[in-house]
């Protein structure tokens, strides 16, 4: 079938189930958004680019499915590097199309010219710069298997306009299907090696302090029934790092909580004092570690990694597995039969006595106080809908939300872990949402964050993707200020954000949004609930919080987890 | 830096498929990851593939890490570690000099001839020079050839292939 370039790209975006793709036109990629026009896709307009790349993330976490962006050239391209190297660092499913200068322009700085597959080179699982329109079905058909397959992650493919172009003689093609692809140099190993799931059970069959450390790999892999049947299995607690929350319910009696710098007391010393850590689809983020030459000393190390290049990149294992967590937490359980661990009664009963004196707390408001975010989210999680999606920007407000939110559901958390991008909420919630038009999605925000991505409300109200915002307005860029608090003996430099602009109600009104300020704490369970209430327009609350509330437990960066810093209100035990 | 001055060096076959921009991947990678590259020499095998060999300075990062990372990328198809003493490992090296008397002149050509290089081509006191030999064979043959007054050298970079075994 004769085609031009640009119908044979949004064919081929249909020919692999492409429902939805999130963009903003420009010159070079003019010519495909002239198919837009015809093709059997949704598109949602963005406010910016980086906009479209974070929807493409929250898309694809809330539905599993790869998040698909196009925009054009040059400073579009550039817009999508952060959203490209979050998704990288998260693992996140994504194909991104950039429209280029006509290929023989290349190499001449023309106009919006970036060398845009050399700046993705190192943010992106792999990507293309198409030098014949013949080649475009097949390219994008790779582009979707190597960003789906092995550990997921971000594809760009670079289209110069002369391919796309139907008024140049350049673009002419003829469509023919995708063959299956053949990448001699990709091909992920799913099943372990029998022997090394072997060697695994039996160190986890004989540990008398194991814990299992879930990393969102297992969400990756779709893996959170084998998780909680290993876990139950064994009677193995679990830590559910910030990429796994939901992985097992927050409410199963295995579940410690979230480890690392700001997790659950108990998750981070059970690891401390662990005997055999069970990483699976985790990868010893620093963030997790804390110091690493203090962390987790006397325990053994079984690591289960779909990518190879994480075995033994942090922490040598004592057994490590290269293969779907899924698959191996499978073999794993088949493997154990009907064999039974060791009594784990004293480190069960070691657990619970951390989790009695050192629980998540915070202390109520003074009569008359600022709101307290704890409670606010809090309020927010009883309120809403159980299976409602929560995406997060970055900061003091993240540490809470994936602390105080009661995941009982894979896929309803959703945050920037690796990168830390700021901005991250909006945008990630307009994406599931428009993934999961059913669910409820709160998007929780802080103020700093809100300012850098707010304009994608304007999207949500246009396009008709009804998120609703938690805006936790503590006036300060939280985390920054809590570290200067912390460790630059309170000088605050740059951190105020105070105003008295902008006036977030009157903003989000301008944007389409209903906006509600909550002030007091009687009125928040009201707000929460006319919120919840409201499916035709996006919602805001802003919720007028603590300025100096600190995030707690905390580990100090560069110091090692036995060292973790509790809420002030809570003492100590001498540390072991 | 003399390779018998580095600890841990180790040269990598690295076969890849013959796309646009995969030397920048790979090199992009070692810039990326921190880790050092002494030599790296490229060219086509057949149609399809071509062969990269790198030689590695593992002080910079654990060569199980180096060889992990470098197989991520979805163009490199396979990684070898060459055992340097089994495998056939050579390097070639292009040297111009102005020995200024003629006398030398002899004396560089006994000097070539001792390590089985070749006079490429001699003019006045100027000539220019070849060999190609093991790696440590070419350092030792420039360290023997700086007194006569070398004006311009290229290394290629070591190639290698398995040995036979």
């Amino acid at each position: 079938m004769q085609m031009d370039g640009g119908q044979a790209l949004l064919k081929a975006l249909e020919y692999e189930g492409v429902e939805v793709v999130f963009g903003y036109p420009g010159g070079a990629i003019l010519p495909v958004y002239d198919s837009v026009l015809q093709a059997g896709l949704r598109h949602v307009l963005v406010r910016h680019e980086q906009g479209a790349g974070h929807m493409a993330s929250g898309y694809a976490h809330a539905t599993g499915k790869p998040g698909v962006v196009i925009v054009t050239s040059g400073p579009a391209a550039t817009n999508i590097v952060t959203p490209l190297a979050d998704a990288y660092l998260d693992s996140v499913p994504m194909v991104a199309i950039t429209g280029q200068v006509p290929y023989g322009l290349i190499g001449t700085d023309a106009f919006q010219e970036t060398d845009t597959t050399g700046i993705t080179m190192s943010i992106t699982k792999h990507n293309y710069l198409v030098s014949d329109p013949n080649d475009i079905p097949q390219i994008v058909h790779e582009a979707f298997h190597i960003a789906t397959h092995g550990r997921p992650g971000p594809v760009l493919i670079d289209l110069p306009k002369n391919f796309a172009d139907a008024m140049n003689p350049d673009s002419k093609m003829t469509w023919k299907d995708p063959i299956p692809v053949d990448l001699p140099g990709f091909q992920p190993v799913l099943d372990g090696e029998p022997e090394d799931i072997k060697a695994a059970v039996e160190l986890m069959l004989q540990a008398s302090r194991p814990v299992i450390y879930a990393g969102g790999g297992i969400l990756k892999a779709r893996g959170a029934d084998e998780l909680r049947a290993l876990a139950e299995k064994l009677n193995i607690p679990v830590v559910t790092t910030l990429m796994a929350r939901g992985a097992l319910p927050d409410s199963h009696e295995l579940n410690l909580g979230m480890p690392g710098m700001h997790g659950n007391y108990t998750a981070i010393m059970a690891m401390q004092q662990s005997d055999l850590l069970i990483a699976l689809g985790s990868r010893f983020d620093d963030r997790v570690t804390g110091r690493l030459d203090g962390f987790a000393p006397d325990a053994k190390v079984i690591h289960v990694d779909i990518d190879p290049a994480e075995l033994g990149k942090i922490r040598t294992p004592d057994v490590a597995i290269r293969g779907d967590a899924k698959r191996v937490m499978a073999a794993m359980l088949d493997e154990i039969g009907s064999a039974t661990a060791i009594d784990h009664g004293a480190w069960r009963s070691t657990l619970s006595g951390w989790q009695e004196n050192y629980p998540l707390a915070y202390e109520d408001a003074e009569p008359g106080g600022k709101l307290k975010p704890q409670m606010v989210l809090e309020r927010l999680r009883d309120l809403s809908p159980e299976d409602t999606i929560v995406a997060s920007g970055v900061g003091q407000h993240q540490m809470w939300a994936s602390q105080y939110w009661k995941f009982d559901h894979p896929y309803t958390w959703i945050n920037s872990g690796g990168l830390g991008t700021m901005g991250y909420s909006i945008p990630a919630a307009i994406g599931a949402k428009a993934g999961m038009p059913e669910r409820t999605v709160w998007a929780v925000d802080g103020d700093g964050c809100f300012q850098m991505t707010c304009q994608e409300l304007i999207t949500a109200s246009v396009e008709g993707i009804p998120i609703k915002v938690a805006l936790l307005n503590n006036s300060y860029l939280g985390m920054v200020r809590q570290w200067q608090e912390m460790f630059y003996d309170n000088r605050y430099s740059e951190v105020d954000l105070s105003g008295p602009v902008p006036d977030y109600i009157k903003m989000s009104e301008a944007m389409g949004c209903v906006a509600i300020r909550v002030e007091d704490p009687d009125e928040i369970d009201a707000a929460i609930e006319r919120a919840n209430s409201i499916n035709d327009r996006p919602v805001v609350i802003e919720f007028v919080t603590e300025s100096e509330e600190n995030v707690y437990p905390m580990v100090p960066g560069g110091q090692s987890n036995s060292d973790v810093v509790v809420p002030p209100f809570q003492e100590k035990e001498t540390a072991r | 830096m003399k390779r018998s001055q580095m600890n841990d060096v180790h040269t990598l076959a690295v076969l890849v498929e013959n796309k646009a921009g995969v030397l920048a991947r790979v090199a992009g990678l070692f810039a990326r990851r921190g880790f050092n590259i002494e030599s790296l020499a490229v060219a086509p095998t057949d149609e399809r593939f071509s062969r990269i060999t790198i030689v590695v300075d593992a002080d910079s990062a654990p060569l199980d890490q180096i060889m992990k990372q470098l197989d991520k990328l979805i163009d490199v198809v396979d990684i070898t570690e060459l055992d340097t003493e089994s495998s056939a490992l050579r390097e070639m090296v292009l040297v111009r000099l102005d020995v200024q008397d003629e006398a030398k002149v002899r004396e560089v050509h006994q000097l070539v001839e001792g390590f089985s290089g070749s006079v490429i081509r001699v003019g006045g006191t100027r000539m220019m020079i070849s060999l190609s030999s093991r790696p440590r064979e070419l350092d030792e043959f420039i360290s023997q050839l700086r007194p006569f007054g070398i004006e311009e050298l290229q290394r290629t970079g070591a190639i290698a292939i398995p040995g036979i075994d």
